[in-house]
């Protein structure tokens, strides 16, 4: 049986550097280091730039490919954004304070660069931009700052990746993101992990949205990482903002993910959903989701279900907070193993019990991921046909 | 086709068929009346080899081989096919991609069948997921016309279907079994007959699906056995005017 270990969440920020070598940046993306972009490609970064609008490559603490292909969108490292525009500032550790908690103070103090990405006013793009934090130093610490801005009634659609390299044994990653979603605006945000199976991952998210603005966040962990705690907090703090958090986890045994979203409606006709799959095979999964409504007239759901597959933890912890009358949330929480009636169901189909097994997983896995371009559709059909391989 | 011998079933450590003996000849659709817990569902599923269903005496063929302990998707793989009463949902598992499992590799037209049974608008959705009753049939059988087995199992086809549905139900089984009468005429009828392979076993609680289906013949099962074996249209008339406590005085 397993245990939750808070051992197991723990960091020793002593045991990483946060110094490294700066990498060259790459002019042409084809120039970049073949088993470094086997790694981006897994993550659904496109080395050919097929239908993006922009990149932006970190590899460890430098900034080593970033460009746009798009008028009204800007695309660069967090320094260079800051070196633009002087209002940045504003954008930054607002509404996170570096004392939240050692990693945000970690971020603050040695900071690593990140994204700056921005859509100007109604400037609607359609492909998404993709953005990659890469760790290839051994130990490396990585602190780095992100913020996102789409601006009044822009459409901005953005895919990160996030990996390590293939012989890499142990890191830190730490991510402080601050998006903003301004009025009418509407930001897809995709993001796949494939951390190694030492690497421990801090991400520290918040995002605000304003009137008629909408967010729609991905989130997909399928290959093992040491241990990932995140619990992004979005406001949405105008008129009629939607919040949508869809997340498909998979932990092997010696993972352990602690993740979850937190959605606070704090206007008028505001809607939050979030959409949790997990799957343990062997690891621990804590699925948060925490939806809290401070106003008549707000609607949201949380639906988080965990299947259990040979060995495993899974806690689900769903939450609502309802402070004013008039609100409607509800909530759907499901743990268990794979019922034998839909396996038998599919072997009368004529799939033997194996199959029947990995149909049923790819279907828990399937949830629709709005706004996901074809080819990343089915890279990740082929990444949960790897993943289940592994957990048969 | 299939032969049934002096099946003893438990479930839970629970006898629910005690000695069953049935036989489908090659082209015949048998009709199994009985009231409810008699036992219908259960020889269906012990038929397909579902887990729950154990078998402590006898012995079940299928076109000559012995099957009573054959794993279900090679029973299936062979020729026998169930349309299921109360078919679970799997998420995320579209119909469109349960037909296509169904074909087992044997290339289908998903898009022809379903519009045949008026079924398009649900080759997107999750199968079964908050499928009406009729909705249900409709998927199961839209399934095992992809799947073309050679043995049907049929659970209550007409249950929860509306008038209007359990027509095109009706058709659909008819040329299953190939008994439509809407097939190409350069054949005589009595051709088609002695051509005909398809079997089917189809359980039934009211017989209403008998008017809209041809059988060969009737079986009761009552009690955990079979206790009356003849002309389906007669076993329907006496039931309905006496209900199943005829068979009770039957089996005496």
């Amino acid at each position: 049986m397993h245990n939750i270990d808070n051992n197991d969440l723990e960091v020793n920020l002593d045991n990483y550097q946060n110094e490294t070598e700066e990498h060259e940046y790459i002019d042409e993306l084809s120039r970049i280091d073949s088993s470094d972009a086997d790694k981006l490609l897994d993550v659904g970064v496109d080395t050919r730039e097929t239908d993006r609008a922009g990149t932006f490559i970190q590899k460890d603490k430098s900034v080593i490919h970033c460009k746009t292909r798009f008028d009204g969108v800007e695309v660069m490292g967090i320094s260079q954004a800051a070196k633009k525009h002087a209002w940045l500032t504003d954008y930054m550790w607002k509404n996170i304070s570096p004392d939240t908690d050692k990693f945000t103070a970690q971020a603050k103090e040695k900071p690593h660069e990140g994204y700056f990405i921005r859509s100007l006013p109604g400037v609607k793009i359609k492909h998404p931009i993709q953005a990659c934090l890469y760790i290839a130093r051994n130990n490396f610490a990585q602190n780095v700052h992100n913020v996102v801005i789409a601006e009044e009634g822009s459409e901005l659609h953005i895919i990160t990746g996030c990996a390590t390299a293939p012989h890499l044994i142990s890191g830190l990653h730490v991510g402080v993101s601050e998006f903003y979603v301004k009025k009418g605006a509407k930001l897809i945000f995709t993001m796949i992990h494939e951390w190694g199976e030492k690497i421990k991952v801090r991400p520290r998210t918040v995002i605000n949205v304003d009137e008629g603005g909408l967010i729609v966040s991905n989130y997909i962990s399928l290959k093992p990482v040491g241990s990932l705690q995140m619990y992004p907090t979005t406001y949405l703090n105008g008129k009629g903002a939607v919040g949508r958090f869809n997340s498909i986890l998979v932990a092997g045994t010696g993972s352990v993910l602690d993740v979850g979203s937190k959605i606070v409606l704090n206007a008028p006709d505001s809607r939050a959903e979030i959409i949790s799959r997990a799957i343990t095979t062997g690891g621990t999964i804590i699925a948060r989701g925490n939806l809290i409504g401070k106003v008549a007239g707000i609607k949201a759901h949380l639906e988080c279900k965990g299947l259990i597959i040979n060995d495993g933890l899974m806690h689900a912890i769903p939450e609502l907070q309802g402070y004013v009358p008039n609100v409607e949330m509800s909530h759907e929480a499901a743990v268990g193993k794979i019922d034998q009636h839909e396996i038998e169901y599919l072997m009368a189909r004529g799939l033997d019990e194996d199959e029947a097994i990995s149909t049923i997983v790819r279907g828990f896995l399937n949830v629709d991921i709005e706004g996901l371009p074809e080819n990343l559709k089915n890279k990740l059909d082929n990444i949960i046909s790897e993943t289940q391989k592994d957990m048969m | 086709m299939l032969q049934v011998e002096e099946l003893k079933v438990e479930v839970g450590n629970k006898t629910i068929l005690k000695n069953v003996n049935m036989e489908i000849p090659d082209g015949e659709t048998h009709i199994l009346f009985g009231p409810n817990g008699s036992g219908k569902t259960s020889l269906m599923m012990t038929i397909m080899g579902f887990s729950g269903y154990n078998i402590i005496h006898g012995k079940i063929t299928f076109k000559g081989e012995d099957i009573t302990y054959m794993p279900i998707y090679e029973r299936a793989r062979l020729g026998i096919g169930v349309s299921f009463q109360r078919p679970p949902t799997i998420n995320g598992l579209k119909t469109r991609s349960i037909v296509e499992i169904c074909s087992g590799g044997r290339p289908v037209d998903v898009e022809e069948l379903s519009k045949q049974l008026k079924f398009s608008d649900f080759l997107d959705r999750d199968v079964n997921n908050n499928f009406s009753g009729g909705e249900i049939k409709r998927s199961e059988l839209l399934q095992l016309t992809a799947q073309q087995p050679d043995l049907i199992l049929l659970d209550e086809p007409e249950s929860g279907v509306d008038l209007e549905s359990i027509v095109l139900i009706g058709d659909t089984i008819n040329s299953l079994l190939q008994r439509g009468i809407k097939c190409p005429r350069e054949k005589p009828h009595k051709k088609i007959v002695q051509e005909r392979t398809k079997s089917a076993l189809v359980i039934t609680h009211t017989g209403h699906i008998l008017d809209y289906i041809t059988a060969d013949k009737g079986q009761v099962l009552y009690g955990g056995v079979l206790c009356c074996s003849r002309n389906a249209r007669e076993i329907l008339n006496w039931i309905r005017e006496y209900g199943y406590e005829e068979c009770v005085r039957c089996t005496i």
